[in-house]
């Protein structure tokens, strides 16, 4: 009986401490897992978009309708976002609430600037008449390319969810799990794009 | 800079900040958020994967389209690449090498599908009976 109660005062920190480990870094593993299906989604929209973007039904061409000034003034919106919030993230492992949520901000701004680049594209092709409907090739292009835009946009939205958490309860154990799974997102359509306009915009342009 | 921010990264006394830094030692070794010298390393090297393509393609300096679209792919891979050792911390240790081998995993079934569907779908085009005297010219055996 009372080897029962003596020595467990040592072994049950050390059992907790394992438990919470073990916790977070099953979310992190987890959210990877979501990441890479998501992975999968975007590589079957490619692959939608690589059967069919060259069946224009007689309609507008890439050459046509892509101007790469604007998909270069996109790109380098979402390249700097994916900085300023790798630079929110180094402000949070300081414990700066206050300079994470200014990055956090800059970031969302450079995210709405892409969003509302590439809505101004979209609004721009339809009015031309280059609507999904038009073509298979505009199908796949707005499939994939809109898919994408949701993700950001989503991702936008999340970052005010989570700048209103940080002003709440500041950087709290779970706050900065939710940034970190923000931050994997956040440069994970960072990478997507670059396979979009790669594969879409500058070799569209080049055929 | 990147000096000053190391020293208050290590003049850090509060319980949280060394929570954190514990658990970085177990799951994410080498930080699991980088350091502000990798994310510079990350994104000028992206501003120079990204301008790089670009410019071949928007002042057509190869004058040669399969050229430049095999050049353009290598670079996109490359960046990719950047962005997921810079950006997403990628390394063979990082949750005891399950990231990994989830991504190899993932690139595995990516290939299999972006192939596969380009491969089979090209000769079902030209298997195709042509529809208009444009495809009769590029289709004929």
């Amino acid at each position: 009986m009372h080897t029962d109660t003596a020595p467990p005062g040592t072994e049950a920190p050390a059992f907790y401490l394992d438990e919470d480990h073990a916790h977070e870094s099953s979310t992190m593993l987890g959210f990877w897992m979501y990441l890479m299906s998501d992975c999968l989604i975007f590589a079957v929209l490619f692959a939608t978009y690589g059967v069919l973007g060259r069946n224009y039904a007689a309609g507008p061409s890439p050459r046509d309708l892509f101007e790469l000034p604007l998909v270069a003034l996109n790109t380098s919106m979402l390249l700097l976002s994916s900085i300023t919030y790798g630079f929110a993230m180094l402000e949070m492992e300081k414990d700066n609430v206050r300079t994470m949520q200014v990055w956090l901000a800059i970031t969302g701004l450079f995210g709405a600037c892409f969003i509302g680049i590439e809505l101004y594209e979209f609004a721009h092709l339809i009015h031309e008449g280059a609507t999904p409907q038009r073509s298979a090739f505009l199908s796949s292009f707005f499939a994939l390319v809109g898919t994408h835009g949701l993700h950001v946009s989503l991702g936008i939205v999340w970052l005010i969810v989570l700048m209103v958490q940080t002003a709440q309860k500041g950087l709290i154990v779970e706050n900065k799990r939710r940034l970190m799974c923000l931050s994997m997102f956040w440069h994970f359509l960072d990478v997507v794009w670059i396979g979009v306009f790669t594969f879409v915009y500058l070799m569209g342009v080049l055929q | 800079m990147s000096s000053a921010t190391g020293a208050g990264h290590h003049a850090e006394p509060h319980g949280h900040g060394h929570d954190a830094h514990g658990h970085d030692a177990h799951g994410h070794p080498a930080g699991a958020h980088g350091s502000f010298k990798s994310y510079m390393t990350g994104f000028v090297l992206s501003v120079i994967l990204t301008a790089i393509p670009f410019w071949l393609v928007m002042s057509d300096v190869l004058g040669n389209a399969v050229h430049t679209s095999l050049i353009i792919m290598a670079f996109a891979v490359v960046q990719i690449v950047v962005h997921m050792i810079y950006f997403l911390h990628m390394n063979t240790k990082s949750e005891g090498g399950w990231t990994i081998l989830a991504l190899i995993f993932t690139l595995t079934l990516v290939v299999i599908t972006l192939t596969g569907s380009i491969w089979v779908m090209y000769h079902l085009n030209t298997n195709m009976m042509p529809t208009s005297p444009h495809d009769l010219m590029h289709h004929k055996p």
